[in-house]
């Protein structure tokens, strides 16, 4: 019997298998595809202090092995997301999840995180400070190591739960993000958030996102997560979730040999709706075929 | 909502760059609904409505526009198809004892289904069908069993002029309209009737409500055209 339990920040999961935030809505969507609860977790759609549209249409795009966005946290704010979403998934899904923050200054991100701090059903707080998406704060607050330690020590003064910083990797060296971050004090780095991309209509002669450009994301981007995941674990001793690219158990596998703890699952939960349970059902194969049965054993083995 | 492996029935041109293609067999879908076909080779699948539906199998209408509807047109009879089925909100039917259905170019696309439901229910729709001009009508034949008004910009077919201007030529009896068109042509409906439904598109990614990439400002908020809609009151959108 393969075990596929993994530890991170103080909680057990029943996998490492984790939809990434922005790809999953509030989770409740999913159950109408399949019962969720097989989920190690979920991080949730990023949350912001006020209501958010995001921005104008279009902000998706096709391109060579992934896709383009540029939603630009669309959510309905933290009082109704703690109220009205994460009620609806508690319905759905028993386990605890991961609240996903943005922001445009540091008042909201302490703010948002503070309210998510009191809500039972998170056991982690993923602080987004990566998104290429969101005008004056978003990535500006992931680019440079002071900003994004000097936020994250903020927070880390006022929130009791786990700070786990989402890094982007748009930087010169995310490794030195990262340990800027751990040194603020996080409890944990989940990378990659998406690489800045454009696509141009050669019909109109303009990009095709409204916004001009957005993050790239799906199986393109998975060699340059892995390397930098791989990097990430070596600079830093906190945990490590990798996402970026991963489509099937084998792609987990290799992530979490390059120093994930646990791995997110993104842009293919919207190619295919059941990406997160096939990954979960096929992993014990996968594990078998490199004679290992506890998942948690591989986690680093490639460093 | 469904992941099926449908199998290619047939994919014929109906103009040079218009295509219908069978797929089936499948469940019997809500007029209105969409479905997302994954094509090899490309990342997002690609949102069609249902075109019609026969008991067995469904058809989609679609125009070649990029790459992935290119390759699409390549597929052939006998392939399989991996498929997301019955998205979307669909028309509600209920709603209407004297329809007119309104198609602005491929708009067209979701109106024959619809007029063979109401026709099911033993209610005759009325269809006013519009383009910019004849051959953009190359579907036509399809529709040769219900009433069908026309209109082109050029005048090549049916009335001359816009669609809007053709409605309000004809002063027709109806109580709900339900259209599908291009956003502009959506938008100047208004001008003409406040009584219906509209089918709405945008880009989308997913197709079933999860990546919030086509959503919309209505009245009541927020609304994602693939999960809330497509199909919307003409009252509820707010047009950008």
């Amino acid at each position: 019997m393969t075990d596929l339990k993994v530890s991170l920040l103080g909680h057990t999961l029943k996998n490492p298998i984790i939809p990434a935030s922005g790809t999953f809505g509030f989770g409740y969507e999913f159950a109408e595809w399949y019962d969720i609860n097989c989920l190690g977790s979920i991080s949730l759609k990023g949350t912001t202090l006020s209501e958010r549209y995001g921005n104008p249409l279009p902000r998706v795009a096709e391109c060579s092995s992934g896709m383009l966005n540029a939603i630009g946290l669309q959510n309905k704010g933290v009082d109704k997301v703690i109220s009205e979403e994460i009620e609806k998934l508690k319905a759905v899904y028993s386990d605890k999840v991961i609240a996903n923050v943005g922001g445009h200054s540091e008042e909201e991100y302490i703010s948002v995180c503070e309210k998510f701090d009191g809500c039972d059903k998170v056991f982690a707080i993923e602080l987004n400070i990566s998104c290429p998406n969101v005008k004056g704060g978003g990535m500006a607050f992931g680019v440079d190591p002071t900003v994004a330690s000097n936020l994250v020590a903020k927070i880390k003064k006022r929130v009791k739960k786990p700070i786990m910083v989402k890094l982007s990797p748009n930087v010169t060296s995310i490794s030195e993000m990262a340990k800027a971050v751990e040194g603020a004090g996080a409890d944990a780095i989940s990378l990659i958030n998406t690489l800045v991309g454009m696509r141009i209509d050669i019909a109109t002669a303009k990009p095709i996102l409204a916004t001009g450009s957005g993050g790239y994301s799906g199986k393109g981007v998975f060699p340059v997560a892995l390397k930098m995941i791989y990097d990430v674990k070596k600079a830093v001793s906190i945990p490590v979730v990798g996402m970026g690219g991963v489509s099937s158990a084998k792609d987990a596998v290799e992530m979490m040999m390059a120093g994930a703890t646990a791995v997110m699952v993104g842009t293919q939960n919207l190619i295919n709706p059941y990406a997160c349970k096939e990954i979960i059902e096929t992993l014990p194969a996968v594990l078998n075929k490199i004679k290992t049965e506890k998942i948690s054993d591989i986690i680093g083995r490639a460093q | 909502m469904k992941q099926e492996i449908l199998t290619v029935k047939s994919n014929i041109a109906l103009a040079s760059d218009v295509y219908k293609m069978t797929l089936g067999e499948c469940e019997k879908p809500i007029p209105g609904q969409f479905v997302e076909i994954a094509v090899d080779g490309f990342t997002l699948r690609r949102p069609f409505c249902v075109y019609d539906y026969d008991g067995k199998n469904m058809t989609v209408l679609y125009k070649v526009l990029g790459e992935g509807t290119k390759a699409m047109s390549k597929m052939q009879s006998g392939q399989k198809a991996d498929v997301l089925t019955g998205l979307g909100n669909g028309f509600d039917i209920e709603k209407s004892s004297k329809p007119l259905l309104i198609g602005g170019g491929l708009g067209a696309a979701p109106l024959l289904y619809l007029a063979k439901c109401f026709r099911e229910k033993g209610i005759e729709p009325v269809l006013f069908l519009g383009a910019k001009t004849a051959s953009e009508l190359c579907f036509l034949s399809d529709f040769k069993d219900f009433k069908v008004y026309t209109s082109t910009d050029d005048g090549s077919e049916g009335f001359k002029g816009t669609i809007v201007d053709g409605l309000k030529n004809l002063s027709l009896d109806f109580d709900r309209f339900y259209a599908c068109g291009s956003v502009n042509m959506l938008k100047s409906l208004p001008s003409f009737s406040d009584r219906g439904y509209i089918s709405m598109e945008a880009r989308m990614a997913c197709g079933f409500g999860a990546c919030m990439g086509c959503s919309i400002h209505t009245a009541s908020g927020t609304k994602r055209v693939c999960k809330d809609g497509p199909i919307f009151d003409v009252k509820e959108v707010i047009f950008d």
